[in-house]
């Protein structure tokens, strides 16, 4: 683990990997829920790192904080919380899912059975409000991103990249293999006038459960 | 009647913005805010607002509005002309207007931003807590429009008076930069920041402002290779592919997959800084 700094008032604490950042969060989320980290403004976690931002003026004594709360801390055995559980009702009709079933040597009806059946964790969010990178994929649906990303993907498709699936909020360029897409009544995955505006956030519990 | 005031004439970029919504970071949500954050402050304080109250941000100023009942304004930012009923007035002090009134912001001689504050604040509904306009995500009202009528909250009192002169933009800025988290990514980072001279491109906006000028040089380990994405600060100097440094402003994106080699600070000073002005960075620790 090492701490990076990041202007006067921000710290990013770089680990190895995903279930240490993880760790890294719990820890940190827990220790400002105590009272224990100052003036906290910002946990963003991402694929190796977790920014803490402080308000400014007092980075000094956040950094400090940041160091004995994570010098303490067993990163192997991450503090249990119980997450947030949200399940995302999909269609399964997305225009890369034969090739998805093809590349994991499944039938398309396995492929939807073996993406309904894991429980993911929103491990970070970027690229758009909303967007939450999903770990737990099952390992043959761990396939390389498209040769040639879209110009445009609409809002709710349901991809999977990498070790990641996700549900693209908005309409975007995207190089995600398509699989299905949010049910019409399901609720949007970013509404900034809704409590809370996005519905997944990191350490969040996701399923996918097919619909229609 | 409610309050309210009505956009004539936006000119060429006027956008509602309060100190922001920092603190969404990882749902991937910008912090957004006005950009010169004393200026907008200071607008507060002179028409009796809150400081975090949201006003108008212009750019270029060019913005014509209609008072649609008795309230108190005041521009902020680079000086400028401001024009009632006719008659020209000065920026940096309250301005009682009343209805029906209309202000027109002129264009500042320097600088880019001036600051709109009302009396009572623009109480558009807040989204995230926030009434600021995120142009990157789209989050908080469109940009303004001729007819977009804005409604105001109840004034307050005005405390007193501020005797702040209006701040003259230089040609040429000194950005402090704290070097981290991925300084070890160039090769004497320190040095070629403070060797180096670059220019404000006319491809900046709030997101960040690209400068243009020497390409900063990756250390031999860390050429080809790329950085697994990571949460990025306003501030952030992030030195993509090209090697040409961005600094990232309000509107930037909450992560990014290329080395942040420092943190400039005096971002109200870099706000107001024209496409052509130019930037020294001053490496600190």
């Amino acid at each position: 683990m090492r701490l990076l700094r990041c202007g006067h008032d921000a710290v990013l604490v770089e680990v190895d990997s995903l279930v240490e950042v993880d760790a890294v969060r719990a820890s940190l989320l827990a220790a400002s829920g105590r009272d224990e980290l100052g003036d906290l403004v910002e946990l963003v976690p991402a694929a190796r790192t977790v920014l803490a931002a402080f308000r400014p003026g007092t980075g000094e004594h956040g950094r400090q904080a940041v160091r004995e709360i994570l010098d303490a801390a067993d990163l192997a055995h991450p503090v249990r919380t119980s997450p947030r559980e949200i399940t995302l009702p999909v269609v399964y009709d997305g225009p890369d899912l034969a090739l998805v079933a093809d590349t994991a040597g499944l039938s398309t009806k396995d492929t939807v059975a073996a993406h309904t059946g894991a429980v993911y964790t929103v491990a970070f969010s970027g690229f758009a409000p909303g967007f939450g990178y999903l770990t737990g994929l099952p390992e043959p649906l761990r396939q390389p991103r498209l040769d040639s990303p879209r110009t445009s993907v609409p809002a709710g498709a349901v991809g999977v990249a990498g070790e990641f699936t996700g549900v693209y909020p908005r309409p975007s360029p995207g190089g995600w293999r398509l699989i299905g897409r949010l049910a019409d009544d399901a609720e949007p995955l970013f509404d900034p006038s809704r409590e809370p505006a996005a519905l997944l956030a990191p350490g969040d519990a996701v399923r996918f459960e097919a619909a229609g | 009647m409610s309050r309210a005031i009505t956009v004539l004439d936006p000119g060429p970029l006027a956008l509602v913005q309060d100190l922001g919504r920092a603190g969404n970071g990882h749902i991937g949500v910008p912090p957004s805010g006005a950009l010169d954050t004393p200026s907008l402050r200071l607008a507060n304080r002179l028409v009796g607002n809150p400081e975090p109250a949201a006003g108008i941000e212009t750019v270029l100023g060019g913005l014509r509005l209609r008072a649609e009942c008795s309230c108190t304004v005041a521009i902020t930012g680079p000086s400028t002309s401001v024009h009632i009923r006719r008659s020209t007035v000065d920026s940096h002090a309250p301005v009682h207007l009343r209805a029906g009134d209309e202000l027109t912001v002129g264009r500042p001689n320097t600088g880019l931003r001036c600051y709109i504050g009302v009396s009572g604040g623009i109480a558009v509904p807040a989204q995230l807590g926030s009434r600021a306009t995120d142009m990157l995500s789209g989050i908080g009202p469109a940009p303004l429009r001729a007819g977009d009528r804005l409604p105001l909250g109840s004034p307050g009192t005005p405390e007193g008076f501020d005797g702040v002169p209006p701040v003259s933009a230089p040609d040429e800025l000194v950005v402090p930069v704290v070097l981290g988290p991925r300084e070890d990514w160039f090769d004497d980072p320190a040095g070629q920041l403070a060797a180096g001279s670059w220019t404000v491109s006319a491809e900046s906006n709030r997101v960040g402002i690209r400068l243009d000028g020497p390409a900063l040089r990756r250390a031999e380990r860390h050429r080809d290779i790329e950085l697994p994405s990571e949460a990025v600060i306003t501030g952030a100097v992030q030195v993509p592919a090209n090697g040409r440094p961005v600094i990232f402003l309000a509107d930037h994106p909450t992560t990014g997959g290329y080395p942040v080699i420092g943190v400039a600070t005096a971002l109200p000073a870099l706000a107001q800084a024209r496409p052509g002005v130019t930037v020294r960075l001053r490496p600190t620790r």
